[in-house]
């Protein structure tokens, strides 16, 4: 039966019923008594020399009540890159100047020139209207491959050039793995682009940034899936405040999908302007402003190769890639297309030779920064691309090929090629899963019925691996991590036994307020009701690293772990004292604690009022009060794994790709609510149709963006999607962590992509369109028409 | 968006008088100027809405047995109120972007605006429709004139459209995905004196007559009849959702589609 209760019961999500019925409380519903309205004057021009800004007419219009421009931030720091990557050479990456405002030259479209501050946002715009800006446009930077030839116009003046870093993974594998491949029975190549994509949370970004003149106290309020780094980030690289001066809240936040974790200009600026201008400044992104200011995901261009021995075991990999950065690196740009990516490069597979090329190029563009799955998703995707265009080149069965070249259950733990030691898996389980919930054997029958109806059916299948739980300290420091990855909490227990649980970690979607008191009560034995999530808040919560990289459960849940059996340590004191009996033999069970053997107990309200109100109490020995805090540093990442699988019909006459089906069974180890892991895999696996499909954002030769609103940039709806069978039941738990769990929140938007195209190549191919080859996402339907009447 | 007046007048002429001023312009659902002005990209001192204008809204049959569709009634009332008498219009006011929008758009602010991309030209200039203002009658072969080009004069506003009733007709539409919009749609309609062919979303001129699909489908109403003429793709619009040549093979395929539906 299943549980109603503690790990793996599915409660409804608390949090919904506020959000559901309006009552959330979002960054934009903050309103603070005198606030004044931001609006930032963007560039227009994709490139171009600033000779000068005029703000005088503006400065005098209605209601105005500042214009900030790169002058006034003169002595404040620039935007902070939170990655240092070094590359093949052993050299550092090159790192530009990232202005909180755009400082003699404005480098993409949206970069912000002034920051005009007014009684009201229609004020405030009225007069960035009225602003001058006298820019000579330069030629942009738009093409990776030529932004990086001698000669190339430079994005950054003072940069060598427009090469970021030029990464080797592993170099030391670099002669080995092209002799490999030199030397391979068969080869298999393939280029491809990952698309560019707009993260598009539902609530735009907001700033909020108050300033107390009594106190020198700071507070900003942001749409932040990480708090305490924003705190860091801004405190210390740009404004210079002490973090015990500087409060950051992100409360509700409505999605982040990564665009939300990078430090952003206009927060930097609301919080300056704040104490400059005397009055609460706030700042809410119009949905335009999104699409050119959000930092964007992918994008990148990739040359793959695979080779195959006689037996088809894959023996090398080799991996040539172009990565974006846009024109600033954002935030954790710089380790998205290598730690993030290059370490994925085995996949499910034993390949012993592995190399992987990333080249970072600065380009005229908004900044790139990790999207949902970031950098995995864009390793899963070649790969499985790959091995699908190899099984057809030789004619085997896609699955076989997999299964041939699977790590096998005894093989783990797993060390690979590239870095990554994985703890366990069985992805035969898993694609054996995903198959049977595919009916892949009545596959045929279903293509013969589509036929008929004059439409091509294909079986698209990938399998992907991912590192999640960011992450080991040591470990990404070495790597180039400006920061540690470890995740807290604190679990206040009150005195009536009611518990507040502060943690570090951020909800803007994931359902912590609902599977965190999954963890503690089933630990504690109480009811959930009994337990509320703190979070958002880092007056409030420890400092903690926030939320992205599924590794809410797997890093924050453990913190919490650890916390709770602190807790219950020192719990058993209190109930060993109140029982007079000895603490090697209290036993915790459904909320009480007994003496084992004996029918003496003491309920758990009993022993936390004993602990705030210690008058009968072992205070020689213990403390009074119940609070205890942990920090959990894992000391591996963790790899969930799993089979995603459709089936699509593509319409020959028009090129438009329906999906049929969709299946994804998941190994996510041990799951803690399984409904909210299905909605986290629905909603990945959306994200995955889109970018397959859907989503582009695509610039044209002079740096405009071409989908810069809905009309033009195409997010997946209810009518896109079929409707998703989800399993998580093959089950390997993580082995390094208290829970056993591995997260669940990247993987739909990993293993969709390649599904879905793995899909579309093979109804053409069974069409007899057998010169496609490979089609580049998103697969729509002008691209599939002309690509099979090309 | 910028400050402006708005006046709600009841009557045609009262409104004719309102847009007399300066920059003044009317609104009809608001679909399409509401958020270009808040882009700020229009700026008219003077709404003038259309939407209280009683003589403006609704349907209804003439003596001719044409259908009269007031100039500021909505999708939704097209697509309920024309179901019976005119399915493949109703059929196209229903594919018009998503509930909210057909509760508010309106047919004249459609016709006004001559998106290249909008629906309704397509079932207009298809079925031969007459187009009724403050001043005159226009035969549909004349209004459109290219994109967003019509022949409306300055403050002259569409106050019914009529419609001739086909003996057949449907609607297809390839949407673009992103603003699901027409990427390319054909409106085909069968009189006793023809075939009409309309296009729109395909052309950099807007809203054309196919003329060869007309005249083939006019001796045969057929898919079959279309199946061996094509469209050039000189003229047709490239952009990030279709190439000219995409665009062109798609006039041919949803006009066969639309000939099979109209059966
Ligand atoms: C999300 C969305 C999806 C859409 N999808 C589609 C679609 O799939 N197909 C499609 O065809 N359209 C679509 N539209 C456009 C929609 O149909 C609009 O209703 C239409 O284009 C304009 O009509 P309106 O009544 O809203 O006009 P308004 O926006 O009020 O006005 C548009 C223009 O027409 C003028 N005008 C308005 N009424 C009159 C009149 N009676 N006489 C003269 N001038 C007038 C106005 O001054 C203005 O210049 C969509 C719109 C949105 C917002």
């Amino acid at each position: 039966m299943p549980k109603d209760s503690g790990i793996g019961a599915s409660p409804k999500r608390r949090e919904d019923v506020r959000f559901l019925t309006g009552k959330g409380q979002y960054t934009d519903d903050i309103n603070i008594h005198g606030q004044a309205y931001a609006h930032f004057l963007r560039s227009e021009v994709a490139h171009g020399t600033i000779n000068g800004i005029d703000t005088s007419a503006a400065a005098s219009m209605p209601g105005v009540v500042q214009i900030l421009t790169a002058k006034d931030f003169e002595g404040v720091g620039g935007v902070p890159c939170g990655w240092q990557v070094t590359d093949r050479h052993g050299e550092a990456m090159q790192e530009p100047k990232h202005p909180v405002l755009a400082e003699g030259k404005v480098r993409h479209v949206g970069d912000p020139i002034a920051m005009v501050i007014a009684d009201t946002l229609e004020q405030a715009r009225d007069a960035a209207e009225a602003i001058d800006v006298d820019i000579t446009e330069l030629e942009p930077v738009m093409d990776m491959k030529a932004a990086i030839k001698d000669g190339a116009t430079k994005v950054h003046d003072d940069l060598i050039s427009n090469l970021c870093y030029d990464w080797g993974f592993v170099e030391e594998n670099r002669e080995a793995v092209d002799e490999a491949i030199k030397s391979a029975a068969h080869v298999t190549t393939l280029e491809l682009v990952n698309n560019r994509l707009v993260a598009n949370p539902m609530e735009p970004r907001v700033a909020v940034g108050d300033y107390a003149p009594g106190t020198d106290d700071y507070t900003l309020y942001t749409t932040s899936q990480n708090p305490h780094v924003i705190r860091l980030l801004m405190g210390a690289f740009v404004l210079g405040i002490p973090e015990h001066k500087l409060r950051v809240v992100a409360p509700d936040v409505g999605g982040g999908f990564g665009a939300k974790i990078y430090h952003y200009a206009e927060e930097a600026a609301c919080t300056f302007a704040a104490k400059q201008c005397g009055r609460p400044v706030k700042w809410t992104s119009s949905r335009s402003e999104a699409f050119i200011s959000d930092a964007h995901g992918r994008d990148h261009v990739t040359k793959i190769e695979l080779a195959l021995d006689a037996d088809h075991k894959f023996t090398a990999i080799r991996t040539d890639t172009y990565a974006n950065m846009g024109a600033y690196l954002s935030t954790f740009a710089p380790s998205i297309p290598t730690w993030l990516h290059g370490t994925l490069m085995a996949g499910n597979y034993t390949t012993p030779l592995i190399y992987v090329n990333v080249k970072a190029v600065f380009t005229n563009t908004t900044p790139v920064d990790a999207y949902r799955g970031a950098g995995r998703p864009e390793a899963t995707f070649q790969l499985e691309r790959v091995i699908d265009k190899a099984a057809r080149e030789l004619g085997v069965d896609p699955a076989d090929l997999r299964r041939k070249n699977f790590i096998k259950p005894d093989q783990f733990p797993y060390a690979t090629p590239v870095a990554v030691e994985y703890d366990t898996g069985d992805y035969d389980a898993t694609l054996d899963k995903g198959m049977e919930m595919i009916d892949a054997a009545g596959f045929e029958a279903r293509a013969a019925e589509s036929k008929a109806k004059g439409k091509l059916r294909g079986l698209g299948i990938a399998h992907f691996i991912e590192a999640c739980g960011i992450a080991p300290s040591n470990l990404v420091g070495q790597l180039g991590a400006r920061a540690g990855l470890y995740e807290s909490a604190t679990v206040r227990v009150n005195a009536t036994g009611s518990i507040s649980v502060m943690t570090g970690s951020h909800s803007h979607g994931q359902g912590h307020e609902t599977s965190y008191p999954q963890v503690v009560a089933e630990m504690l034995g109480i009811d959930e009701s009994m337990i509320d999530i703190v979070h958002g808040d880092t007056s409030k919560t420890p400092m903690g690293m926030g939320t992205y990289g599924s590794r809410s459960i797997a890093v924050g849940g453990s913190a919490m772990v650890r916390a709770t059996e602190k807790i219950i340590n020192k719990a058993k004191k209190i109930a060993a004292h109140l029982l007079e009996a000895s603490e090697a033999d209290i036993e915790l069970k459904d909320g009480a604690f007994s003496v084992a053997g004996t029918d003496k107990s003491v309920a758990w309200g009993d022993v936390t009022l004993a602990a705030y109100v210690p008058h009968n109490y072992p205070l020689e020995d213990i403390e009074p009060g119940l609070e205890e805090t942990a920090f959990y540093d894992p000391s591996n990442f963790t790899y969930p794994a799993g089979a995603y699988i459709c089936e699509v019909e593509v319409d020959p006459e028009t090129g438009k790709v329906d999906v049929l089906k969709f299946v994804a069974a998941d190994d996510f180890g041990n799951v803690i609510n399984p409904m909210i892991v299905y909605g986290q895999v629905h909603g990945g696996v959306a994200q995955g149709i889109g970018q397959a499909l859907l989503e582009n954002c695509a610039y044209d030769e002079n740096g405009q963006l071409l989908s810069g609103s809905y009309m033009d940039y195409t997010m997946p709806r209810a009518d896109d999607l079929p409707m998703f069978d989800v399993d998580h039941s093959c089950v390997t738990p993580c082995t390094h962590n208290p829970l056993g769990v591995k997260g669940c929140g990247e993987a739909g938007a990993i293993g969709t992509p390649p599904a879905i195209v793995n899909g579309v190549i093979d109804a053409l191919h069974r069409a007899g369109h057998t010169h496609v080859s490979h089609i580049d996402m998103p697969l729509t339907p002008a691209r599939v028409w002309a690509a099979m009447n090309g | 968006m910028h400050n402006f007046e708005f006046v709600k007048p009841g009557t045609i002429s009262d409104a004719v008088a309102a847009l007399g001023g300066e920059e003044a312009q009317a609104l009809g659902g608001g679909q399409t100027l509401l958020p270009t002005m808040k882009q700020r990209l229009a700026a008219p001192t003077t709404l003038v809405s259309l939407s209280g204008v009683g003589e403006m809204v609704g349907v209804c049959t003439n003596d001719a047995g044409e259908i009269c569709i007031g100039g500021a009634t909505t999708h939704a009332q097209v697509q309920a109120e024309t179901a019976s008498s005119y399915p493949g219009l109703s059929g196209l006011a229903g594919q018009i972007g998503d509930p909210a929008v057909r509760n508010r758009g309106t047919i004249g602010g459609s016709l006004a605006n001559n998106d290249p991309a909008a629906c309704y030209p397509s079932a207009a200039l298809g079925s031969g429709a007459t187009i009724v203002t403050n001043t005159r009658e226009i035969a549909a072969d004349d209004y459109f004139q290219g994109m967003f080009t019509t022949a409306l004069d300055e403050g002259e506003i569409v106050t019914e459209v009529r419609f001739p009733v086909p003996m057949a007709a449907n609607y297809q539409k390839f949407v673009q995905p992103a603003s699901r919009f027409a990427l390319t749609g054909v409106f085909v309609a069968k009189y006793a004196s023809g075939v009409r062919v309309a296009v729109t979303g395909a052309s950099e001129n807007g809203v054309f007559r196919w003329s060869e699909a007309e005249a083939a489908l006019s001796s045969s109403f057929t898919a079959d009849a279309v199946k061996d003429l094509s469209v050039p793709a000189d003229g047709m619009i490239g952009d990030l959702h279709g190439t000219p040549d995409y665009r062109a093979h798609l006039v041919k395929v949803m006009t066969g589609r639309a000939v099979t539906a109209a059966q």
